[in-house]
């Protein structure tokens, strides 16, 4: 059975038909062709497929479209891009954060809905944040490292030069 | 000489970082065509059946589906080793473990596919299983495979370098223990993806998540009995392999024919739980480890034996056992060696080749084993390992040639930096910390199939506005090899890395590269992309010398100019250079190649474990493990590696990193285990891998001493680190506890067990006490190369920069 179904992706309205069972997961991927969204197991173990919704990580492969409507929902796509990154995604690059670069859109999401909530954590919140995205190449510690270092950057402003008004991080302003 | 390099060292970007950050990077699974069917793969629930019937009438009718295939269809064998091509597309006469593949449909979407899969009937005639070893052992009528003609047996090894026997007689003290290794997986996580297509000339084209797209290359064209040349295999961006990617597999074989049956354009996405199926990851290994030593330390005898849990099919597993038994050797002096082992075949997933490949098992026992032997000589670890460490420029004695090795100074300096020395004693109760010590090759020096051609080929191509092409076969599976391969061309040319477009893994586009396996891209592949580059320059020099009337000698390429060194005003840009060189040398393209030196000693099997260098690792772990509840909490962990040289610094880094993560997974918690004839935790929930809350803080030192074989002298950093971990840790386990966990992964209840024993008055082991009966074949005596004339060695030649690039 199909269904009707709106959704906000990275500040884009779109209307779709699609069939009652398919995944935000799915629906990303397949019918919005947003595939830098990655499934790394389908049942919400690995946090590969993460985005965020109203901010939150979600993990999309086990959340259903239609319970996200009325959401601004924000995939990696509408992070940043290649010209105007996010200072995560800059310093996920610089650093060697992305090794095969499959865990690495969820841990950006993450991260970012991290840094939003709090603009200089420690280590030990980056984490905790970060705890159930799993990544096998990188042993994980560029990736705190990046996180550290975005962070830092965006205090300073050394990434958008916005000089004490508010950091977008490259993000599409709504 | 003043090493003054323009690039190498530094700091570097991946060259493909910020498509994978931006999510724009296309993995295989990320690919669509217009008008794309999908394929899914009908598994069998059993782990050991003859196929009587498939009746595939309902599934051909079910609304979607556009086609099906059983195995007879598609009946030619496969196998990444020529000497155990026991696999094929799909399953005809039997199924081997539960998840082999015996048939497939191909619908308009993935859930019609899928749905249409349990519309399969089969009549299957079920077969006694063999889910063990032990099992395997037993005498049958009915054995796995039968062209091996030897019941269960996958493949045997018997060597005997030297006179065992009279090396132990010079032994002043000989100790004996059993070690298990457990199996491990990969987890890589993109899982494995295939699509196969029909370009414009109506020839094949097949992107799919292969580590050695030259190896599907030739198993497709054998297979389907096409020409290679219609047969065009591209991997896309990787998401991780270590070594799980790594052979032809079933589904891309089935998606590759059933595209040419249907002609239409098929894709194939394995599920997670399929991944774990489909498994070839560590190699489940019980060992036999008898070391004999004199007083002082030295060894004077080892006799390793070992039985190895092979799974349905042999995989890469002949050379996985004879990587379990000849590499004790390239770290510590052993004058009488013998190895004895077998593989046997079991009705599990197919094990295979790992991060590591065969090594990591017996090193575990060697390392755990020489800690006991110095506690009973009251040595320190490392005095002992000091004694026995091979040299440079040396051979063993089962003929591998050891060039550069810097081993002692990484055990100094992991030493230095850790206070191992002086923490072993004392560490508060609950606190420990343990040493260990590896070694891995740089590359294997043999192809998998018999052939005397180039290992690598790098082309590089300039085009008429100066942009620099390289062409590579080979995969950057996340390693980073695309970025390195860029790289080490811009150091040639007094470009930097972003300058260089970089072009891998294809097969009509690229020359070959025999694929990302055994630590071989960075050495092989680029030492061709060097001597590509370097021919490039020279033609470009030439030219230049000419236009500005300077001695060759005097012409250096600098930050993206071309001049003479001892006059900064004569200079070219580099475009203009290669204008200049076009016009007089031709089109500038290059192909550089790379095959390793003939080294194979003069025995059968001495083809495993030759390298053109070697890499030394030693590892340091401190660890606070809690006795009520046995869990082990890392606290750091120090790795130095001898990596010959630093080529980019965040990928070394990386790659040190990841291995020291995986190795902590394998040592603490990777499990991949049979419950029935199922796998017990086929999904990453149950499939326990330490989580970013478990990884400690790692130190790591490079060691620089650069090989004069590799390129700019460097060495492999890919898995050599990993291999000091898993010892390292359990060794930091019994200076917290006073309790020896002899088996792998060392989980808490192991380690309450032995906690448990140790308070009964027992001697806080914990591990296998027998091992299967089998009588192992008469070893083959091999000489010794100083018992022969075959001991010739080159001299050692240190590493020199080539002169004309001295800046």
């Amino acid at each position: 059975m199909k269904t009707v179904i709106k959704l906000n992706v990275n500040n884009v309205e779109h209307e779709l038909f699609v069939p009652l069972h398919k995944t935000l997961l799915e629906v990303i991927r397949e019918d919005l062709g947003l595939t830098g969204t990655k499934h790394g197991c389908e049942l919400g173990e690995c946090g590969a497929c993460t985005v965020l919704v109203d901010g939150v990580p979600l993990l999309s492969c086990i959340t259903m479209p239609v319970d996200v409507q009325g959401k601004k929902i924000l995939t990696i796509e509408g992070m940043g891009s290649m010209s105007k990154p996010h200072p995560l995604q800059t310093s996920f690059t610089e650093l060697g954060a992305a090794q095969c670069g499959y865990c690495t859109p969820g841990m950006l999401l993450t991260s970012k809905a991290l840094l939003d909530k709090k603009a200089a954590p420690s280590r030990d919140e980056i984490k905790a944040a970060l705890s159930g995205n799993i990544c096998r190449c990188t042993g994980y510690l560029k990736i705190f490292d990046a996180v550290e270092l975005a962070a830092r950057r965006m205090h300073d402003h050394d990434c958008c030069g916005a000089g004490g008004s508010a950091c977008h991080g490259g993000e599409v302003p709504a | 000489m003043k090493e003054n390099f323009q690039v190498i060292g530094k700091s570097h970007p991946r060259v493909e970082g910020m498509s994978k950050a931006t999510g724009t990077a296309q993995y295989t699974a990320d690919i669509s065509f217009p008008n794309m069917l999908f394929c899914k793969l009908l598994r069998s629930p059993h782990a050991h059946a003859r196929i009587i019937s498939i009746d595939s009438r309902a599934v051909q009718a079910h609304p979607g589906v556009v086609d099906i295939m059983t195995g007879t269809e598609l009946t030619k064998s496969f196998g990444v080793l020529p000497v155990s091509k026991d696999e094929h597309a799909l399953a005809y006469d039997k199924v081997r473990y539960v998840g082999d593949p015996l048939a497939a449909v191909v619908a308009v979407d993935e859930a019609t596919a899928e749905a249409a899969l349990a519309l399969f009937k089969v009549e299957y005639e079920i077969l006694p299983s063999f889910m063990s070893v032990e099992e395997a052992l037993q005498p049958t009528e009915d054995p796995i495979h039968t062209y091996t003609r030897r019941g269960n047996i996958s493949k045997e090894v018997n060597l005997e370098f030297g006179d065992v026997e009279s090396g132990f007689a010079q032994a002043d003290h000989i100790r004996e223990d059993l070690f298990y290794y457990g199996a491990s997986t990969h987890m890589a996580m993109e899982e494995h993806a295939t699509i196969a297509t029909t370009d414009d000339q109506g020839y094949l084209t097949v992107y799919s998540s292969t580590q050695t797209p030259h190896y599907l290359h030739k198993a497709m064209a054998d297979v389907l009995g096409k020409p290679a040349a219609h047969i065009r295999i591209i991997a896309p961006t990787l998401g991780g392999g270590f070594g799980g990617k790594s052979e032809p597999f079933s589904h891309e074989l089935v998606v590759a024919y059933l595209a040419c049956k249907t002609g239409r354009t098929i894709k194939y996405v394995a599920t997670r739980e399929e991944v774990f199926y489909i498994h070839r990851g560590r190699h489940a290994v019980l060992m036999r480890l008898k070391t004999g030593v004199r007083k002082d330390g030295t060894i004077t005898a080892m006799q390793y034996t070992n039985f190895v849990d092979g799974g349905g099919h042999a995989s890469f597993g002949v050379a996985t056992l004879f990587y379990t038994g000849i590499m004790a050797t390239t770290t510590y002096k052993i004058p009488h060696y013998k190895f004895d082992g077998v593989r046997m075949f079991t009705n599990k997933p197919p094990a295979g080749p790992k991060r590591g490949h065969g090594t990591p098992q017996p090193r575990f026992a060697l390392e755990l084993q020489l800690d006991k032997i110095a506690e009973e000589l009251g040595m320190s670890p490392i005095d002992l390992r000091m004694v026995n460490i091979v040299s440079p420029n040396s051979i063993t004695a089962n003929h591998l040639r050891i060039t550069s090795c810097a081993i002692a100074e990484c055990i100094r300096r992991v030493d230095s930096a850790s206070g191992f020395s002086e923490k072993r004693s004392s560490l508060p109760p609950g606190k420990g910390i343990g040493f260990a010590m590896s070694s891995y090759l740089c590359g294997a020096g043999l192809p998998l199939y018999h052939n005397p051609l180039d290992h690598s080929q790098v082309m590089v191509r300039i085009d008429r506005s100066g942009g620099v092409t390289v062409y590579t076969g080979s995969t950057d599976i996340g390693q980073g090899s695309r970025s390195i391969h860029a790289l080490l061309v811009a150091e040639i040319l007094g470009l930097q890395q972003e300058d260089i477009f970089t072009i891998s893994a294809d097969t009509a586009l690229t020359p070959v590269d025999l694929g990302s396996y055994s630590s071989r891209v960075t050495f092989m592949s680029g030492n061709a992309a060097i001597k590509a580059a370097r021919e490039l320059r020279g033609f470009i020099a030439e030219a230049v010398a000419k236009k500005l009337e300077t001695p060759l000698k005097d012409i250096i390429f600098h930050n993206g100019q071309v001049m003479d060194r001892n006059n900064p005003g004569k200079t070219v840009t580099f475009p203009e250079a290669c204008t200049l060189a076009e016009d007089h040398a031709g089109p500038l393209v290059t192909v550089g190649g790379y095959k390793p030196p003939e080294l194979a000693g003069p025995f059968k099997g001495s083809g495993v474990g030759i390298s053109p260098a070697y890499s030394y690792s030693a590892a340091v772990i401190q660890v606070d493990c809690d006795a009520e509840t046995g869990l082990v909490t890392v606290e750091k962990v120090w790795i130095a590696h001898d990596i010959g040289r630093v080529l980019s610094l965040e990928n070394a880094l990386g790659q040190i990193h990841g291995s020291v993560y995986m190795g902590l997974g394998e040592a603490l918690m990777e499990e991949q285990v049979t419950r029935g004839i199922l796998l017990k935790a086929p999904s990453v929930l149950d499939y326990k891998t330490p989580t970013s809350l478990d990884m400690p803080p790692v130190e790591s030192i490079f060691v620089e001493e650069p090989d004069a074989a590799g390129p700019f002298g460097a060495k492999e950093m890919g898995q050599g680190p990993i291999l000091s971990v898993m010892p390292a840790l359990v060794n930091a386990i019994h200076n917290a506890l006073g309790v020896r966990i002899d088996e792998l992964p060392a989980t808490p209840e192991k380690i309450l067990k032995a906690l448990e024993d140790k308070a009964k008055g027992g001697s806080g082991r914990y591990g296998k006490t027998t091992e299967p009966s089998f009588q192992f074949s008469k070893p083959r005596k091999v000489a010794r190369p100083w018992d022969s004339p075959y001991g010739e060695q080159e001299p050692y030649v240190k590493w020199q920069p080539e002169q004309s690039e001295v800046a």
